[in-house]
């Protein structure tokens, strides 16, 4: 069988025709497999879901009870067969659940691994490599000038700017899912112990993440707190809030984002960031190409992000290599923005 | 090095004068010399090391790192200096010690043979973190462009200590990094160095916006009005210092000194005494457009081919001070006298009077404001960028006194054309498309067709470029490397509203002519590009404005 034949791109997500089923479509499907809970992945609608239950409860948590027809539950590693073709989901190490997908049949196997990263997470299940004939990767930092630092190294930095400024409040714009998460635990493991702030729109799946049993140590609401209480706290939220007027409360704030894209310094400043921390659920450069080189696969389908130079360069490697043009992952017109970038997660 | 690029990555980042004062004063007081003094020099621009061109660091990168990646990554970034600090490959070591001082760095360039400078660089880029190989690299171009000017770094060093802003720079002219002396002075201890320059800066007079309702309250007999050059005001200083020796320095009107950028115009200067002026670029006796100045600004070196290409001038409007005697306190029209004798005793073609306008009422002035070019500014009508309303009886006094001086600009022209392609912008707009090539509709070989007129990077708000952008992504034809072709068809399509400051024939463009300071005033998503102007009405325009009627050409 022709890989094409068991997973055709479409540019509303990979379907596979044999049987009738889409990997995180970006249109309302009959069936759909959802690598992980991030909107531009898992959205509302289908008439069958089939995912980890992280990805099913945080889906739920977001669209309510009658998010999908119905739903059924897939454990790291369990197998499905479906219309004589086997379904394996493996962790992916982007967010809690998230997962890829292996597909696999007659001996062909395609694994697609929505979004991924090889770095440590104390938030989520690491990374497992799944070798494969054909590998779907992401390329959200498909270049080389994307080389995320030791995030323990840039939650660092944010300590040191609170110790240096116990005055303000220190704003951290962080995706609602993941990476606000991420951070709090990245605080913890540094040893700061005094509350870490929220914004209301992080509350259900924080306190989620902690049914989970990921410990995040004492989390308080704004909401509930008094300005002269604020000053000098780390406060975590949607990155877009920086920008409205939820931010006025604080006086005098310094505005952090932890984002893979703070890398390059013109995004960090169209954000009009003060301190940013290079922080991202997505592998850079370096564990992209790793990973290819190391699922073994000899055919390279790129997706969302910046498939050109990964094309480029699993070409030069004699990889057969294509971008699929997925209209609406990592948002093409949030691309640019910090502010409304909103779930994709980078 | 490893603190300095510290302090220009926070500088970039921190938008606060008062924070980014904090920031460098900190920086200052827990550095040793003579590292310290050296950034100092460094946010100055009185470092004097040869900088290293583009495609030197280039030519490096390309050693290390797969072209077609180097070329996606620099599209992508924007920055060549930041682009090479992300992809250069890093050697982690442990417990380093080979990491140079800044103090190292700068010493080390001003002695460095051009061919030793690649090896050099290497070495530096291979010891160096990220932030340290961006702040070498943004050092060595010199191109730092941290939103730090060499005021603000003055003010940070006098906040080390009791001294005002305005003691240092009374002080500063002279002196020589890395300003041991100066420092140790600023932090309380040891007398102030020793100022060498008999020519200070004296703070310039500005004038006020003129409103509509203003005209009624003033009396046109008690004011004189001179043209408002697009150019940049600027201050010539001359005198003898203590040896005796000629000391001709220029300041822009915020007094920092940029006498190193034209060193084609001192000497013009052979008699003692302060001068108010425009500088200007004039070829051929002409005044060239501000489009044109502005490639002579802020070029790091100054070569004798730019200094060919773009002749300096001073327009002369003020005379402060003339051998050592203090004009300020003077009447503008006796100053004027002054000044008309003052310029004619220079006798040097670089340096001229700034014509007055003759009006006997507000309408009268008002025709000149519309029409320069027959009210005497001729064939420099073009670089007229309004009018100056002073009072004939003011006295020059720093800053912008209430009822003295008004400006009087032109008002703009506007007209409707098509968005055409869209380029990627640099810097803090590396990944909005920004800058937009727009044209306008004429009868070409093949029908009606759009023909480029402009291009303009400005004039929109923050969210309209995020608007535009999407536009640009949404409906984009052709990708030719950062640019974009975007669709224009008569029915669809992008029309802006552009404003410009005036016209001028161009051999250079397709359309013939060329803008001046075009902007995007409005965006007009109500507007079929079909309804947008045509090439005729910018030929009127031109006609209105006087310039020379077009040489006849035969069309293919």
């Amino acid at each position: 069988m022709r890989p094409e034949q068991l997973l055709t791109p479409t540019p509303s997500g990979v379907c596979c025709k044999p049987a009738k089923f889409h990997i995180d479509p970006t249109r309302a499907v009959d069936r759909a497999l959802i690598t992980h809970a991030h909107s531009d992945h898992a959205r509302a609608g289908h008439k069958h879901v089939l995912a980890t239950r992280e990805t099913l409860d945080i889906m739920r948590l977001r669209y309510g009870e009658n998010f999908a027809g119905s739903v059924q539950e897939i454990r790291y590693g369990e197998t499905l067969t479906l219309d004589g073709v086997k379904v394996t989901f493996h962790p992916a190490g982007h967010v809690l659940g998230s997962a890829q997908i292996a597909v696999e049949a007659n001996g062909c196997r395609i694994v697609a691994s929505g979004d991924y990263k090889d770095a440590a997470d104390p938030t989520c299940a690491p990374f497992e490599l799944v070798p494969c004939d054909v590998f779907i990767s992401e390329a959200t930092f498909g270049l080389p000038v994307f080389r995320h630092p030791y995030a323990a190294k840039e939650v660092q930095k944010l300590l040191e700017s609170v110790k240096l400024f116990p005055e303000r409040a220190h704003l951290v714009g962080a995706y609602s899912l993941g990476k606000a998460q991420r951070v709090i635990a990245l605080i913890r493991e540094a040893g700061y112990e005094k509350p870490v702030y929220i914004h209301g729109a992080l509350e259900k799946i924080t306190a989620y993440y902690e049914e989970r049993g990921i410990p995040l140590g004492p989390v308080e609401l704004v909401k509930g707190a008094k300005k002269a209480e604020l000053a000098g706290q780390i406060v975590v939220c949607p990155p877009s809030s920086m920008t409205d007027l939820w931010s006025r409360r604080f006086s005098d704030p310094v505005t952090c984002f932890a984002s893979g894209w703070m890398r390059v310094r013109a995004r960090a400043r169209q954000g009009q960031i003060h301190l940013p921390l290079v922080i991202s659920d997505h592998a850079d450069w370096d564990g992209l190409t790793n990973t290819i080189a190391a699922t073994g696969a000899g055919e390279v389908w790129v997706t969302h992000g910046q498939e050109d130079a990964i094309v480029h360069w699993a070409k030069a490697r004699g990889l057969k290599a294509r971008p699929l043009a997925i209209v609406g992952y990592g948002d093409e017109d949030g691309e640019d923005k910090l502010d409304t970038a909103g779930d994709a997660g980078a | 090095m490893n603190r300095f690029a510290e302090l220009l990555d926070r500088l970039a980042y921190e938008p606060g004068r008062n924070n980014k004062i904090k920031l460098i004063a900190d920086y200052l007081r827990t550095t040793p010399d003579p590292s310290r003094g050296y950034a100092l020099a460094a946010f100055t621009g009185a470092l004097s090391f040869k900088y290293a061109k583009p495609a030197l660091l280039r030519g490096l990168i390309s050693d290390r790192v797969d072209p077609e990646l180097f070329a996606l990554s620099y599209d992508y970034v924007g920055d060549l200096s930041e682009t090479i600090a992300l992809l250069w490959p890093a050697k982690e070591v442990k417990g380093r010690n080979d990491v140079p001082t800044l103090s190292e760095i700068v010493e080390t360039l001003g002695a460095l043979g051009k061919l030793e400078l690649p090896g050099q660089l290497v070495r530096w880029l291979d010891a160096l973190d990220e932030r340290g190989r961006w702040a070498l690299l943004k050092l060595v171009t010199g191109g730092m462009r941290i939103g730090v000017s060499a005021r603000l770094a003055k003010t940070a060093a006098a906040a080390l200590g009791p001294h005002d802003v305005t003691e240092v720079e009374l002080v500063w002219p002279g002196l020589e990094p890395p300003y041991e002396k100066l420092l140790a002075w600023l932090e309380g201890e040891g007398d102030a160095p020793e100022s060498n320059n008999p020519v200070q800066f004296r703070p310039v007079m500005l004038a006020h916006a003129i409103e509509a309702s203003d005209f009624e309250k003033l009396d046109p007999k008690e004011f004189v009005a001179e043209w408002k050059w697009d150019g940049i005001r600027m201050q010539a200083a001359s005198g003898l210092d203590k040896s005796g020796k000629r000391v001709t320095r220029l300041y822009s009107r915020t007094g920092e000194e940029i006498t190193k950028s034209f060193p084609d115009l001192i000497s013009a200067f052979q008699r003692d005494g302060v001068i108010d002026g425009e500088l200007l670029i004039l070829r051929e006796g002409r005044v060239q457009s501000f489009n044109v100045l502005q490639q002579r600004l802020n070029r790091k070196a100054v070569s004798s081919q730019l200094l060919q290409e773009f002749p300096a001038h001073i327009r002369a409007y003020d005379l402060l001070s003339e051998d050592g005697e203090d004009l300020r306190h003077l009447p503008f029209l006796e100053r004027r006298k002054r000044l008309d004798k003052f310029v004619n005793k220079l006798k040097d073609s670089r340096v001229d009077l700034s014509p007055m306008i003759s009006f006997g009422s507000w309408d009268e002035l008002a025709s000149a404001r519309a029409e320069p070019a027959r009210h005497g500014a001729g064939e420099d009508a073009g670089a007229v960028e309004g009018v100056m309303i002073k009072r004939g009886d003011s006295v020059y006094q720093p800053g912008r006194p209430k009822g003295q001086w008004w400006k009087w600009k032109r008002d703009p022209k506007v007209i409707d054309a098509v968005l055409m392609y869209a380029q990627r912008g640099h810097g803090k707009r590396s990944s909005f498309y920004s800058d937009y090539t727009f044209g306008v509709w004429t009868n070409g070989d093949d029908g009606e067709q759009l023909v480029p007129v402009g291009k303009a990077y400005f004039g929109f708000t923050d969210e309209e470029l995020q608007q535009i952008d999407r536009f640009v992504r949404r409906n984009t034809l052709n990708k030719f490397g950062p640019v974009r072709e975007v669709v224009h068809e008569p029915n669809e399509g992008l029309v802006f509203e552009v404003a410009f400051e005036g016209l001028a024939r161009s051999s250079r463009h397709k359309s013939g002519v060329a803008m001046r300071f075009p902007r995007i005033s409005r965006l007009r998503w109500d507007k079929p590009p079909k309804e947008a102007d045509r090439i005729e009405a910018l030929e009127k325009l031109l006609e209105d404005e006087g310039a020379a009627p077009p040489k006849r050409k035969s069309r293919a």
